[in-house]
């Protein structure tokens, strides 16, 4: 164990530590404002979907290009999800099934075919394929500075959409219908708001993994709902939660050797999810329960004075 | 919204052969109908009518088998800014993080076009629909603190920022209080008197003729349509409701 002050010595300067923990940042950020829409839609194991349907596309990616630069995987996951988004919203348009059915087909069948591509190449003599399987659970130790820088770019573009269509996704995201008439949802948009959790995938895949991904997207967003109610401060919050927690986590994955970063990350955000839901003071579990006791104290007297007369 | 506009010739809505199914059932079945300019007109019918539907083939939100649906004479798509829709209250998640004076915002998104932002003017009209319905007073309020029948009310003062030449309500009375219930029937009159044109799903055959001047009786075929004192008739009843209609209190 470091002190804190060495840790935040490191954190500056130490080149690991400071790449880590950007990359954990921007992902956080990144997920924390894409996974609001998600949430807020009830569409929360959206991300969890598209992370594994993202599997085959790294696989493939490394097949064809017999690289592992971090920007082929990345582009390779990003078309995997992206035809996993487009199968799920299809599947939803043209056949009765519900979307959470929807969800576990385009899940299971694209992992399995992901898990089935890695095994195939795990059997193949030149065990190039070794750290391919690192996408399941994250390496964020592995992260260089480019992939940072375009996980950062590609974070900053999807941002960027949702504040140029911030108006439109909001009255999508509350009354999806009353939004179609108004001629402001079109189909491309419904798109848009799916492609922007591909992109949130994307970005996170390296440092959390495609089994961690999800909680990425749903965590921050249920931790900000906590603390206020208007969409605008959710999306900060949404935001400065998951950055908070990547680079919390960062930092305690360093600082307690061998912890892997990208659970730590996902451990730290519950942490901010948990003290939210129980502590939050007007829609906090905690509270709530005091609010009802006091309530309950009282009750009971007027009752029985009620009774009495 | 032009004077001129207002006061076209052709009526506000024009369907011809409306055929809708889900699937192989048809829930919809060759509706002729054309509800006249400035009417109070009320969608009745049994459960699984096709009333909603009726609405919703109106506003493109389903695929339509057949037929043609003109509205002010043209497409919906290239007059949707002169229709306003009143969805149900419980198609929509109440928690969502906004306040009832940004939902109300929301009914003049549509004349805003792409991009373009709410400003002092919009929420200026935005407050003023929120007073015509009594709650102005709950601008700022969370909308998941609001009672049943106040959301009601920021839905239909959604509708009316909106400033549309027809409204589409879809059973905008249920669940709701009596203060509610006033305030959506002064809003119907209110309405009327600008001339605007209302079709609303309704589902209380009894209350039908206090709020509506046009009935549009309904079950998936068009059983009846006109002015309630002719069209609001037993046999009318009988059709659409066959043996399920026994004490009307104010059948014919």
């Amino acid at each position: 164990m470091s002190t804190v002050a060495e840790l935040l010595h490191d954190l500056v300067f130490d080149y690991t530590l400071r790449t880590i923990a950007l990359g954990a940042a921007v992902l956080g950020v990144s997920s924390g404002v894409l996974g609001t829409f998600a949430v807020l839609r009830r569409q929360s194991l959206l991300g969890d979907a598209l992370a594994h349907a993202a599997l085959p596309g790294i696989c493939l990616a490394y097949m064809a290009t017999g690289s592992k630069a971090p920007v082929v995987l990345m582009v390779g996951a990003g078309v995997a999800g992206w035809l996993g988004a487009l199968l799920l919203l299809k599947i939803v348009a043209t056949t009765s099934l519900d979307e959470d059915a929807a969800l576990g087909i385009v899940l299971a069948s694209f992992f399995g075919f992901g898990i089935v591509l890695l095994t195939v190449m795990q059997k193949r003599p030149d065990a190039g394929q070794a750290g391919l399987d690192k996408f399941l659970f994250g390496q964020a130790a592995a992260l260089v500075g480019t992939q940072v820088a375009v996980t950062a770019l590609l974070g900053t573009a999807a941002i960027a959409v949702v504040i140029v269509f911030y108006k439109e996704l909001k009255v999508l995201c509350f009354d999806p219908t009353f939004a179609r008439t108004t001629g402001l949802a079109p189909r491309w948009l419904e798109v848009l708001v799916t492609s922007l959790v591909v992109v949130a995938v994307v970005i996170g895949l390296q440092t959390v993994g495609v089994v961690l991904m999800a909680s990425m997207l749903v965590g921050p967003v249920v931790a900000a709902r906590q603390w206020s109610d208007r969409l605008a401060v959710v999306l900060v919050l949404a935001g400065a939660i998951g950055a908070g927690a990547g680079v919390t986590g960062a930092v305690v994955s360093v600082a307690a050797e061998r912890v892997p970063t990208g659970p730590a990350i996902i451990l730290s955000l519950t942490v901010f999810a948990l003290v939210s839901i129980l502590f939050a003071p007007r829609r906090g579990v905690v509270p709530d329960a005091v609010r009802r006791r006091r309530r309950g104290l009282v009750a009971p007297v007027e009752v029985e004075a009620e009774a009495a007369r | 919204m032009t004077d001129e506009e207002r006061t076209d010739t052709a009526p506000p809505l024009e369907i011809a052969d409306l055929t809708v199914a889900y699937r192989e059932r048809p829930v919809l079945w060759d509706i002729d109908l054309t509800v006249p300019k400035g009417v109070l007109a009320a969608v009745v019918g049994p459960n699984g009518a096709g009333k909603s539907t009726l609405i919703k083939a109106v506003l493109d939100l389903i695929p339509r088998a057949a037929g043609t649906i003109r509205v002010f004479g043209q497409p919906y798509a290239d007059v949707r800014r002169r229709v306003g829709y009143v969805p149900q209250r419980t198609s929509v998640d109440w928690d969502f993080p906004t306040d009832a004076l940004d939902v109300v915002l929301m009914g003049t998104y549509g004349k805003l076009g792409w991009i373009r932002r709410p400003g002092r003017a919009e929420i200026a009209t935005a407050l003023a629909c929120l007073d015509q319905v009594g709650m102005a007073d709950f601008a700022r309020r969370q909308i998941s603190q609001l009672s049943g029948g106040q959301q009601q009310r920021v839905f239909l003062a959604r509708a009316l920022a909106q400033d549309a030449d027809l409204y589409l309500m879809d059973e905008p009375f249920v669940g709701v209080d009596a203060t509610t219930e006033r305030s959506i029937v002064e809003l119907l009159h209110a309405l009327k008197a600008q001339g605007r044109t209302v079709l609303c799903v309704h589902h209380d055959l009894d209350s039908a003729p206090d709020y509506f001047d046009h009935l549009v009786l309904l079950n998936v075929r068009l059983i009846a349509d006109g002015p309630f004192a002719a069209a609001f008739t037993q046999a009318n009843l009988m059709k659409a409701y066959g043996g399920r209609t026994h004490a009307f209190k104010h059948g014919a």
